[in-house]
């Protein structure tokens, strides 16, 4: 249980996160960001299933993510 | 206390920057300026300073570059070829609002040339050899004891105006051994802290950013603006040379450094023949002593102009002197066998002497 | 929720003016974790150089001297001989250290400075637009190269990590890459070791970076990125070509 916080307006859309995420949860959206990118987009379902490895996070060229992990107890 | 010993002019650099409180040295071997950092090279690693012989004059400017960021007084001392390969540091220098020293030894050109005296480095000196359009302080030393004194001047200049000051002389002064006073360096007390140094941020909430690039909108013509003013404050406040017999002359002779010093001695030969001769040398060479100028062609009309070089201080002399008076340029360029005598511009004075405007 | 990763102090939090897949700012966020990593941010002077990685002061959140085309390592040295108590770390490109600066960058490191050199590799000038580097792969076409690199006229790509390694003065030399995760911990690594060097005072340390300019590639980021591990490291290859102790 984790999640990935993408920072929509500072995302250039490079997907390079999306190679990265082991478990391929994260997407390009269809909708342009204000800089005019599809940005990368980590829908909320997905947190089950994050590992909070931050892989994406490590690959990003714009340091536009940022990674929580769930407390132990922690409810989702 | 202060005691005389007899040094030569290279010297009196090396022993004025230290008085001045400069501790780091970098540079590049070139005749005829060798002695310097050979002095420094002992001298520094004595004292703890930083004493490096880059790889080429290149390097050796941009070290100046970073030490003079960090705030401290640094200098780098070369010759005209070497000087020429230092105008990418100078500029950037002058952009980033750096202080530093830069001391010419000059030899004669263009190109390899030679290694005799010559003052055919005014213009990129005083003009400035770097990209971009700047100034920096120019001074010229014309016996042992200004290379000293001359020395410290330029530093206290530099530091004050935030631009880098550059020593021109030859090796006639350079390497010449005079009587040398060295009289102990006490700061100006209203030099400004140098605030801007960078030292890591050490808790400072912001940054110290030494740099000339500007791209934010109008951002880089008030920077031209500011290093501007600062131009005219010290062509306001700073401007300074020597004269003799002013009053009554008829003929005025001028000439900077090595060549001031043989003129004045031509011209102590005209006045022991009666002719009345007066005697006008600029000491900063930017700012130009305009103000000297003017005044002493008031009366005197007509200006002989020496120099080492085939004229370009003359360039300066003609923009500055009363707008009825005539210049008249007497010069050498550089090379062996090339210096004049002061019988030589004796000859020159009396050709002239009571002739024209 | 726990934060596991977050972006480093030492880097101000600001956009990048990097282009889509560049890896400047990723380089960036390595060097500012270092500096967070040894509490050094308080003391730390950067030199910056001329090209795309021009905006240092920009990013990090330090004080920063800029030098001239190629004369990071100069300017270096005299601000690590004046303030020999702070870290001081230069930050250049392929055309900035390994064509203008080539001589500055050697004897710096020969002289055995004790600053840090981040050296980022990617084949190519970013800034002016795509011209052929000291670092273009044979083959490689750009704009000052259009039918590709001819060793034969533009002589061959320079193997910047193991030159530096050759001199005496040269503590640490490393080249790493960014274009995985694995290979950009790998990189996280070797920054702190060559930090750990100037902190330790063992030595010049040298970290040649691999990265992508997917702009003057012409390529996807995607791409890009590829291009990195297909053709980069096979020339430029990844290891650690000098560990003084």
């Amino acid at each position: 249980m984790a999640k990935v916080v993408i920072d929509e307006a500072r995302c250039k859309g490079c997907a390079l996160c999306t190679l990265a995420c082991p478990k391929k949860l994260i997407r390009m959206s269809d909708k342009l960001n204000r800089q005019g990118f599809l940005p990368a987009v980590f829908p909320a379902e997905c947190s089950r299933d994050c590992t909070s490895c931050a892989l994406c996070a490590q690959m990003c060229p714009d340091v536009a993510i940022t990674v929580f992990r769930a407390e132990k107890g922690e409810k989702p | 206390m202060s005691e005389r010993q007899l040094v030569a002019g290279n010297i009196a650099v090396a022993m004025g920057a230290l008085a001045a409180g400069c501790r780091y040295y970098f540079g590049y071997p070139i005749t005829p300026q060798s002695d310097i950092p050979a002095y420094m090279a002992g001298e520094l690693r004595k004292m703890g300073g930083t004493f490096i012989q880059a790889e080429s004059e290149i390097a050796s400017i941009n070290m100046l570059l970073g030490a003079s960021a960090c705030g401290f007084r640094a200098m780098t001392s070369s010759s005209s070829p070497g000087i020429s390969l230092k105008q990418e540091g100078i500029s950037y220098m002058a952009g980033s609002e750096l202080p530093g020293l830069i001391v010419n030894i000059c030899r004669s050109g263009p190109g390899l040339g030679g290694i005799d005296p010559s003052q055919a480095d005014y213009f990129q000196a005083v003009k400035t050899g770097g990209h971009g359009g700047y100034r920096t302080v120019v001074v010229a030393p014309a016996s042992v004891q200004e290379m000293y004194d001359l020395t410290i001047l330029a530093f206290d200049l530099s530091d004050r105006y935030r631009m880098p000051a550059v020593l021109l002389a030859d090796s006639l002064v350079g390497q010449m051994k005079e009587a040398l006073e060295c009289k102990p360096y006490v700061p100006p007390s209203d030099l400004p802290a140098k605030a801007w140094a960078v030292t890591g941020k050490q808790g400072r909430k912001d940054q110290r950013i030494v740099k000339s690039l500007f791209l934010g909108e109008g951002e880089l013509e008030r920077h031209n603006w500011k290093l501007w003013g600062r131009a005219e404050e010290l062509k306001a406040k700073e401007q300074r040379s020597e004269g003799k017999y002013l009053d009554d002359a008829q003929l005025l002779v001028t000439g900077f450094g090595s060549a001031a010093r043989i003129a004045k001695s031509a011209v102590e030969m005209a006045r022991t023949a009666g002719l009345k001769v007066g005697y006008l040398r600029p000491i900063t060479l930017f700012p130009f002593p305009e103000v000297a100028f003017q005044q002493a062609t008031a009366t005197c009309k007509k200006v002989l102009c020496v120099e080492l070089s085939t004229g370009q201080m003359v360039e300066d002399v003609r923009l500055s002197v009363a707008r009825d008076a005539e210049v008249v340029f007497y010069g050498r360029p550089p090379g062996t066998g090339s210096l004049p005598t002061p019988e030589e511009l004796f000859g020159q004075i009396h050709k002239h002497y009571g002739k024209g405007a | 929720m726990q934060p596991v990763f977050q972006r480093p102090i030492s880097l101000k939090d600001v956009a990048t003016h990097f282009c889509p897949g560049c890896q400047h700012g990723l380089i960036h966020r390595l060097v500012a974790d270092a500096m967070d990593h040894f509490g050094v941010q308080p003391q730390t002077i950067g030199v910056a150089s001329v090209g795309c990685s021009v905006f240092l002061y920009e990013y990090f959140d330090i004080d920063v001297v800029e030098a001239p085309h190629g004369r990071a390592p100069a300017v270096a040295t005299g601000v690590k001989r004046a303030r020999p108590d702070n870290f001081v770390f230069t930050y250049q490109g392929d055309g900035d250290l390994a064509a203008i600066g080539t001589s500055e960058i050697i004897h710096a490191a020969n002289r055995g400075e004790l600053f840090t050199a981040i050296f980022v590799n990617n084949t190519t000038y970013g800034m002016t637009g795509g011209q052929m580097a000291p670092t273009s792969l044979p083959g490689q076409r750009t704009l000052t190269s259009p039918e590709g690199r001819d060793v034969t006229i533009d002589g061959y790509p320079m193997r910047m990590a193991e030159v530096i390694a050759a001199l005496d003065g040269a503590a640490y030399s490393v080249r790493v890459a960014v274009n995985s995760p694995k290979n950009i911990l790998a990189a996280a690594k070797a920054i702190k070791t060559a930090f750990s060097y100037q902190i330790e005072k063992k030595g010049f340390a040298f970290v040649e970076v691999l990265s992508a300019c997917p702009t003057n590639w012409g390529m996807s980021a995607v791409q890009a990125n590829e291009r990195v591990a297909k053709e980069m490291i096979p020339y430029f290859a990844l290891g650690t070509f000098k560990e003084k102790n």
